[in-house]
């Protein structure tokens, strides 16, 4: 019995997890060669792979994807693009489709999303287990540089909103640097019809509703170009119409 | 359940309680009219404090901007010598 126990357990510490970590692009050439950069520097004993979903870009995106599979290996990192810009939501499910791994992680391109952070989301599913950790800007340790007082403003708001209508157990509704068990994400992303960062929104909303184990670590977030993620009137109509959407349905 | 049934049964919670006062008369009429325009301020108000301290204590980290330059020019260094051409035309 001991023996079969023990054997079980090396066989637990021997069978490492394998985290697939998935990129939408549209026109990031310089980012995505950074950002794969960067990841390969701070996943240094863990097994992982890349999957790059490029949308079409113009800007020659794939070819520089391409030259970086020469360098790290095509098993590593993987290209599997469309041909035209299709959206957020079925970017992932798009990805998730070739996604070898045990766990999923979800990230931006645009390097708003720092992959020094990998770590602390793997060891925080480790420690305790969790279907989602999601990244907080809003806790100790996290936060945002590079917005004007009307972003502020505008984010604790509908913060406030959110929190007060949904009480959804997340501090960070709309941020979306996160890691998923792999078959929570296949579980949520098919109930999720949202669009933009409303979907962000609906996927964290679904899984909490539907009891799933969430998490918190906190992350920063670096606006490269100051005040160049301006909320507009339009997006704030569409969150409110987000918000009365996930009232009404979950 | 849907989440909009569970506010709406909170709501009728409040409404039944409230219509008790009316009914029983513990506390004064004109008083317990009063008491829906209260509640509403005070939501308000708790709306209010709480975008405001948000904002007071809104977390920055300027200290990141500058370590993600120095992130982005050692990447830029390696991919150079890689061969790897990111320059955008």
């Amino acid at each position: 019995m001991e023996e079969e126990e023990e054997q079980q357990q090396q066989q637990k510490k021997g069978k490492k997890k394998y985290y697939s970590i998935i990129v939408p692009t549209y026109n990031e050439r310089l980012n995505i060669a950074l950002l794969v950069y960067l990841i390969f520097k701070h996943l240094r004993d863990v097994d992982f792979e890349i999957i790059v979903v490029d949308d079409g870009s113009p800007d020659g995106t794939q070819e520089v994807v391409k030259q970086l599979q020469e360098v790290y290996g095509e098993d590593r990192i993987l290209l599997r693009a469309r041909p035209r810009k299709m959206g957020l939501g079925t970017a992932y499910s798009h990805g998730l489709k070739h996604a070898s791994g045990d766990f999923i992680i979800i990230m931006d391109a645009d390097l708003s999303h720092h992959p020094k952070y990998l770590p602390s989301f793997i060891r925080k599913q480790q420690e305790t287990g969790a279907s989602i950790v999601t990244g907080t800007r809003y806790v100790r340790g996290g936060g945002v540089h590079g917005w004007n007082l009307m972003r502020k403003l505008t984010s604790r708001g509908a913060n406030v909103l959110a929190q007060t209508l949904l009480w959804p157990g997340v501090s960070d509704l709309t941020g979306s640097f996160r890691l998923y068990q792999r078959s929570v994400l296949e579980d949520v992303i098919n109930s999720c019809v949202s669009k933009g960062y409303v979907f962000q929104m609906e996927m964290i909303v679904r899984a909490s509703r539907k009891g799933y184990h969430i998490e918190e670590v906190p992350v920063t977030f670096v606006d490269r170009v100051f005040g160049s993620s301006k909320l507009g009137g339009s997006e704030i109509v569409e969150y409110l119409k987000g918000l009365v959407y996930l009232l009404l349905t979950t | 359940m849907k989440h909009i049934l569970k506010i709406m049964a909170l709501v009728v919670a409040i409404s039944a309680f409230w219509i008790g006062l009316l009914r029983t008369s513990i506390v004064s009429d004109s008083y317990a009219w009063l008491l829906p325009v209260y509640l509403v301020l005070s939501l308000g108000c708790y709306g209010l404090l709480m975008v405001g301290v948000g904002l007071m204590l809104f977390p920055t980290c300027p200290q990141e901007a500058v370590l993600l330059q120095q992130d982005i020019a050692e990447g830029k260094e390696f991919l150079k010598s890689k061969g790897i051409d990111v320059a955008s035309d």
